[in-house]
């Protein structure tokens, strides 16, 4: 399929001394824009890709180009955050947790030809871990630690690969099905080297045809994949960094689909010229409590502080319906380990008045930290305001600092000890025991390397989630992840605030279109007309 | 001549080293490092040592300016993590879409603001006077990036006229009246605040020409007035309104930052904010100072050519 003429780089050059024809062409040729054809879909994207190599990025903007591109070993069963095979047929676990026997899907190819083996799994893993792999340089890897608990991966034959952890390691299989996961053709990486991720090549539903810089990435229909082929001919990626513009762009026909509505902006969608499609996924924006000093030393206070906030008026006024109201540390998305009997901190003014004058924590002084914008972070302005307002009804003073999203987690990351008393914050992660392990135990605090800047700290809560993570039985986790959700939601180290459901927008000519709880975007049963 | 463009290129040497020295300092000393702002969530203080090793930002500063500056002395601008490509090729690209948009934008501008200026002198007070007047103000006092969305509502949302974004139709397309339907609105937005400064300019000096005594004489021959106006006014006041016209120059290339985000178009102002907002260190880096060395070559040109047109100019 050609897509584009070769000569755009001449007209560029060319284009000072043709300024002058705009001036005389007086009336602009009054067509409306070219639709763009049945079977070729057009996708509003965020921002343009880093790189379309799946070791190497972290953005879920990215993710959702390569994961039409790109299998790994495991996925997520479609509409769940459960783990089902992928370029593995199957997989035995040793009893102690520390050994996993792949069997490998076979007649599979990479879009360059070349076979998907046991040996492609390990050149995958070995480039990511093994910084004296001969194609390490290609990185870096800023995620490779997903797989860090890997010791070391043998190719035992052509379809059966053995992964040995340094320890049991119950997310491994998750991180497997994350975009980090995603296996690339040795092949390509020998052949590109460093130019790889402008160059992808895996095994997935859609292979590659071309990145314009700033404009479009291209991908078309596999038509050698070994699994049911992709219902649309080709799919377009574009990058609209202003989301106003993103809109305008769908209202006018220029994009088919265009994902992370701004909340305002919906209602222009409800005419019947488009659907609105909704998904919760794993993402919780909280408030970080500082527990350590200041008013939020006291665990009433910092119940007081979930029973003050209105989140209902929060999830439904500041951000329109697009989220839920949180009740825990756990978001409801992880369907096995959410513990569906919590329930959030009603709001109760009267009752947080109430524990504050316990506490003796009445006209407490509460800095605020807050940031201007932020991966996950929704509406973080008006969101910082609303709860100033119903934090201040019940007593306290607050003051707000706000920050540029990266100054900001350089403010927060360190801890908030001496700085602030409360910080807002978003996670989206791919398994129950991410946000908790890095965001919740003992020694999660910041000096040890962690995301606990409020220096939250309970024993039974460290063990409970050391134990789920070593854990292989589903079910044993999930009971284990109920224990500590209790205790973390009457310890209050947080305010559950939300839970953002990711929302995209289609056309009426898109077909069969659903949005997945992982966040990612699988095109591949779409259809156009 | 020759020694007077050479003097001026010796004397922009130390102007660049003071540019790399200064936008170095900046990007290394405001908070927020690049590894924090790859990795997110995940930038625990050990991931993110690891990540500035493989960056090659665990050296000392002065290590890292030398290196820097002598890779790009031998032409090496270094590589764009955010892009995951060379500096240059993106500068390059991004500088190219950027020159077209605010040429074209500048062409408008004068073309459009002296007609606008030359109209409302001859016609002072007049009907056309006061509605080029009020139509000035107007383009003076709306922000461009306002008037381009209202633009994109009306003529690309609503009349389905022109395309709402980007430099070329993303489907087909790609020839040169691709490129002119996605550029008359984010030019036009451009212009119209340059337009209303030098129209206003322009009709001032005009009216200053018009009283004077040439004109007096050249009417009293039986000229033209037609000839009168554009023979002998406007060559006349073109004197003054020619450095306004290299002013608003240099405002259309700023404005373009804004006028890029709105439109979507690849240019070299949307390219820089989005590498300060990720810190892509070596992108914010080499592409400050490859635009600052352009500033400084154009200016150069411009000082050149003054001389060779005005003997006044010591050389």
């Amino acid at each position: 399929m050609s897509f584009r003429h070769p000569t755009r780089r001449g007209f560029l050059a060319s284009g000072m001394s043709s300024l002058a024809a705009l001036a005389v062409t007086g009336s602009v040729p009054g067509r409306a824009q070219a639709a763009t054809p049945p079977g070729v879909l057009v996708v509003g994207q965020i921002a343009e890709p880093k790189a379309l190599d799946p070791a190497a990025v972290t953005a879920v903007n990215d993710f959702r180009i390569l994961v039409n591109l790109y299998e790994g070993l495991t996925r997520y069963r479609p509409g769940t955050l459960e783990v089902a095979p992928g370029l593995a047929s199957d997989w035995t676990i040793s009893d102690d947790g520390t050994v996993y026997t792949f069997t490998l899907r076979e007649n599979v190819r990479f879009h360059d030809g070349t076979p998907f083996d046991a040996e492609a799994v390990k050149f995958n893993f070995d480039r990511m871990l093994d910084e004296t792999h001969p194609y390490h340089d290609t990185g870096p890897f800023p995620l490779a630690f997903f797989f860090g608990s890997v010791a070391r991966i043998e190719a035992l034959d052509p379809h059966s690969v053995r992964f040995t952890l340094k320890e049991p390691y119950a997310p491994f299989l998750s991180n497997l099905a994350y975009p980090t996961g995603l296996l690339v053709s040795p092949q390509a990486v020998r052949q590109h080297g460093h130019e790889f991720g402008r160059n992808p090549v895996g095994t997935g539903p859609f292979r590659f045809v071309e990145w314009r810089s700033n404009e479009a990435v291209v991908i078309e229909r596999n038509p050698d994949y070994w699994g049911e082929k992709a219902a649309t001919e080709a799919v377009i990626f574009r990058p609209i960094t202003d989301a106003n513009t993103r809109v305008a762009e769908m209202l006018a026909g220029g994009i088919d689909l265009m994902v992370e509505v701004p909340p305002a902006s919906l209602a222009q969608f409800r005419d019947g010229r488009f659907s609105i499609v909704e998904q919760a996924g794993p993402h919780l924006w909280f408030l970080i409590l500082n527990c350590k000093e200041g008013p939020f030393a006291d665990k009433r206070v910092r119940q007081a502080a979930n029973y003050a906030i209105n989140k209902e008026a929060i999830a439904n006024d500041v951000l329109e319906g697009t989220a839920t109201v949180a009740a825990g540390p756990i978001p409801p998305a992880f369907n096995w380990a959410h513990d569906d009997t919590l329930e959030p901190y009603p709001y109760d003014p009267e009752r947080a008045r109430a524990l504050i004058e316990e506490a003796g924590a009445v006209g407490a002084r509460l800095v605020f930290y807050v940031t201007e914008g932020g991966s996950g972070m929704l509406d973080p302005l008006p969101m910082g305001t609303a709860i100033q307002a119903d934090l201040e009804a019940v007593g306290f003073d607050v003051e707000i600092r706000t920050f540029e999203w990266n100054t900001f987690l350089a403010q927060v990351n360190p801890g908030l000890a001496g700085k602030a008393d409360m910080a807002e914050m978003a996670w989206m992660t791919n398994d129950p025991d991410t946000l908790p392990y890095l965001a919740l135990r003992t020694e999660a605090w910041p000096d040890t390397g962690g995301f606990n800047s409020g220096y939250y700290s309970n024993p039974t809560v460290d063990a409970l989630l050391e134990q789920a993570r070593t854990s292989t039985d589903q079910a044993e986790r999930a009971q284990l992840y109920r224990e500590m959700q209790a205790i973390v939601h009457d310890d209050a180290p947080w305010v559950f605030v939300a839970n953002w459901k990711q929302n995209a927008v289609t056309s009426d000519r898109v077909k069969n279109f659903r949005l997945e709880p992982s966040f990612l975007l699988h095109l591949a049963s779409v259809v156009k007309d | 001549m020759g020694g007077y463009i050479l003097r001026r290129l010796i004397a922009a040497v130390p102007v660049l080293l003071g540019i790399t020295v200064i936008v170095f300092l900046v990007m290394s000393l405001i908070p927020g490092d690049p590894a924090t702002a790859i990795l997110g969530a995940y930038a625990t203080p050990e991931n993110v040592e690891k990540l500035n090793r493989d960056l090659g930002l665990d050296r000392p500063m002065v290590e890292r300016y030398v290196i820097w500056l002598g890779n790009m002395l031998q032409g090496d601008f270094g590589r764009s993590f955010s892009r995951n490509r060379p500096v240059i090729d993106e500068v390059a690209e991004r500088f190219s879409a950027t020159l077209v948009l605010a040429g074209t934008s500048f062409v408008l501008c004068a073309f459009f603001g002296i007609i606008a200026g030359v109209i409302s002198a001859v016609r002072q007070y007049g009907f056309a006077d006061r509605l080029i007047t009020f139509a000035v103000l107007v383009g003076i006092s709306v922000p461009p990036f306002f008037l381009g969305m209202i633009m994109i509502l009306v003529f690309a949302v609503h009349l389905r006229w022109l395309p709402v974004s980007g430099m070329y139709a993303i489907y087909g397309g790609g020839d040169l009246a691709d490129l002119l339907r996605h550029l008359v609105m984010p030019a036009l937005a451009l212009a119209a605040v340059a337009a209303g400064v030098v129209a206003r300019l322009a009709r001032s000096a005009m009216l200053e020409v018009l009283r004077q005594d040439h004109i007096r004489t050249a009417r009293a021959k039986g000229l033209p007035e037609r000839r009168v106006i554009l023979g002998h006014a406007l060559r006349s006041a073109m004197v003054s309104i020619i450095p306004v016209l290299g002013l608003q120059a240099g405002f259309v290339l700023s404005g373009a930052v804004y006028i890029e985000t709105v439109f979507q178009w690849p240019g070299v102002g949307r390219m820089l904010v989005d590498a300060i907002l990720t810190r892509d260190l070596m992108l914010v880096q080499g592409g400050v100072v490859l635009v600052a060395a352009a500033y400084v070559l154009f200016n150069i040109a411009v000082d050149v050519a003054q001389a060779l047109l005005d003997p006044r100019i010591k050389t």
